[in-house]
């Protein structure tokens, strides 16, 4: 009976390319959006993730100003050098210390301006952030300390001021001082934040304070600590210091904030994960949108196909025998559309991985899940009114028109 | 031929009192008065009679595709009333074959796959079912169309479809509600001929519903209807 069913169901879906094709394109369409969208989303958590963990689990940020939320500070008094130098010499177990600070402005070269972010520094801040200089150097600790008009720049300001030209041994203008450029950082690209790394130029701390800031304020303290050293050890000790130092007291909340990459990554992947969650409910939708689809179809091809019901119930088919065809129907058609649906997606998100340079995961979970809704639909959508057609009495359904 | 043997002799359908209300209150409508008719097997029986008659609402119940609200309908001394919805189904798939006047064939279906569809409910496997399509095509007369579809066919085609795929089950009785209803004179007096030679050759019993006493001359015998009850019934000495 199941083989005669299926040539009838079979016989149906080809003497109705349109209505296949249709029934089929929504499921496809649906669960291709769902997987490409998951897929896509925990790919670019992982590569946060990734990117994270390759910049050093031993790094601790110190920055000014208490957290209030995403992006968010409550102002506060800044640190100053010798904050910094007190985490290294009060502190046993830090390695490196690397104050900064930083102002956007307007980098100026002949016709060329740039607007970019110059970031005052000293030759730590290369080694705690993986910085290397793809051509010219660094600054020498003579440079350092005397605060010469001297800067490195990193790959995107190169371009947008000097273009194809070697920008070593000119001299660009920053705000309202003009220094030479040493050395040029190799690039880094795209930040997990969405932001480009390679945006900046990088000048003495001293030179920094004297010539843009104009104070002696520093905002950022990277610590790097000592290879096998507890960051949350450090993070705490560190803490303790600076509220000693900044005279904060007792219950009194903090006005600074320490942050290892732990929290940093949990931050972030937490914002990925919000998106692939996002994501994943916008696709959710078009799933959804897509069953409404097929439920449309089935609705409209029973109603449609209530003389074809009439028929095969005066030739001496039984009610059953109809609705099984009706339902084989439509699981031929889901299974279909899910298994073009999840051909698709993977090609798709094969090719989104390749273009937007993230990981591709491959995730059977949801695959499943997408196939199984739409095949749900798909059937629910096809069963009932085909119940109710299977019902009718075989005169009505031949006089249907 | 063997059908004078056969005539006469073993009732195949047989309504005994048979009244049929649709609706019910003052809004009821009767449309059988309690008929009583018997159909041997081998018979060729033209029901006439004008619109409202009954003459469909009887044919629905010969045809088990409707019940009777009172009295007795025995199918070969089946009481068909008492028989369940997928009793009567099967009934159908086994016993009989129907015509329709408006061919109701499956569209977009060649006539071979229409053909087959009732040997498919009857779970007679490719090859045989394929042969026994095929044959029904060529009696009646359409060997070479089997790949057309009905939208590909004239109506007298299609309507020999039709008579092909009732006859395909080598079914005791065929129902056929005023099949030449849609056909022009020729081709309506071709399916006559049809339907007589299945009746003379084959023993197929047929009831066939016509308004139209041209046709109904092709009958061994008429029955009329007139508000609800059989007026007449007479047997057509002159029929072919």
């Amino acid at each position: 009976m199941l083989a005669n069913t299926l040539l009838l169901a079979l016989r149906e879906i080809r003497r109705n390319v349109l209505r296949s094709f249709l029934t089929i394109l929504g499921i496809v369409i649906g669960v291709a959006a769902v997987i490409i969208m998951v897929t896509i989303g925990s790919g670019a958590t992982a590569q946060v993730t990734e990117q994270i963990a390759s910049l050093g689990s031993n790094l601790l940020m110190v920055r000014v100003g208490q957290h209030m939320g995403p992006g968010q500070t409550a102002a506060a008094p800044p640190f100053d050098l010798d904050d910094a130098q007190a985490i290294l010499r009060d502190i046993p177990y830090i390695a490196a210390v690397a104050p900064s600070s930083s102002q956007r402005l307007t980098a100026v070269y002949g016709n060329a301006n740039w607007s970019t972010t110059a970031n005052g520094i000293d030759n730590e801040f290369f080694t705690v952030r993986n910085w290397t200089v793809k051509s010219g150097r660094q600054f020498l600790e003579t440079e350092l300390r005397a605060g010469k008009a001297l800067c490195v720049i990193g790959a995107t300001v190169a371009k947008e001021l000097f273009g194809d030209q070697d920008p070593i041994g000119s001299s660009i203008r920053l705000g309202n001082f003009s220094c030479q450029v040493i050395g040029v950082l190799e690039a880094k690209g795209q930040s997990t934040f969405g932001s480009d790394q390679d945006d900046l130029v990088l000048v003495p701390l001293r030179t920094f304070q004297r010539r843009i800031a104009g104070n002696q304020d520093i905002s950022l303290i990277q610590v790097s600590v000592a290879e096998g050293r507890s960051t949350d050890k450090a993070k705490s000790d560190i803490e303790e210091l600076l509220r000693t130092r900044r005279h904060i007291t007792g219950t009194e909340n903090d006005n600074f904030q320490v942050r290892d990459m732990k929290e940093i990554t949990r931050m972030l992947t937490g914002t990925t994960q919000i998106l692939t969650t996002l994501l994943g409910a916008v696709a959710a939708v078009s799933l959804l949108v897509g069953g409404i689809g097929i439920m449309n179809i089935m609705l409209v091809s029973v109603t449609e196909r209530t003389r074809e019901i009439g028929i095969r119930l005066a030739i001496g088919a039984l009610e059953r025998e109809v609705l099984l065809q009706f339902l084989v129907e439509a699981v031929v058609l889901s299974s279909f559309g899910g298994v073009i649906g999840i051909l698709l997606a993977v090609t798709g998100s094969l090719g989104l991985a390749r273009l937007l340079k993230i990981p591709f995961i491959f995730n059977p979970g949801i695959m499943v899940i997408a196939f199984l809704f739409s095949a749900a639909v798909g059937i629910i959508f096809g069963f009932f009114p085909a119940k109710k057609a299977a019902r009718l009495d075989p005169i009505d359904a031949l006089r249907h028109e | 031929m063997a059908d004078s043997a056969k005539t006469g002799q073993k009732p195949l359908v047989e309504l005994q009192g048979v009244s049929k209300i649709y609706g019910s209150g003052t809004a009821a409508m009767q449309a059988l008065r309690g008929v009583d008719l018997r159909i041997d097997e081998g018979e060729f029986v033209a029901v006439m009679g004008p619109s409202g008659s009954g003459k469909s609402t009887c044919m629905n119940i010969l045809g088990c595709l409707d019940t009777p609200s009172e009295g007795r309908y025995l199918f070969r001394n089946v009481e068909v009333g008492s028989l369940t919805r997928n009793e009567r189904a099967l009934l159908r798939r086994h016993h009989l074959g129907f015509v329709f006047q408006g061919f109701n064939l499956l569209n977009r279906t060649s006539a071979l796959e229409n053909v087959e569809l009732p040997l498919i409910y009857r779970g007679i496997k490719g090859p045989e079912r394929h042969s026994r399509a095929s044959r029904a095509l060529a009696a009646v007369g359409l060997s070479g169309w089997e790949h057309h579809t009905p939208g590909e066919l004239s109506g007298g085609q299609q309507q020999r479809v039709a008579i092909a795929r009732a006859i395909v089950t080598e079914p005791d009785v065929l129902l056929a509600d005023e099949p030449t209803g849609n056909l022009d004179t020729a081709r309506s007096l071709e399916i006559m001929e049809l339907l007589t030679s299945f009746n003379r050759n084959q023993g197929i019993t047929i009831i066939m519903v016509t308004h139209e006493q041209d046709m109904a001359r092709f009958a061994r015998r008429v029955v009329h209807f007139r508000d609800g009850l059989v007026a007449e019934d007479q047997i057509n000495g002159e029929a072919r």
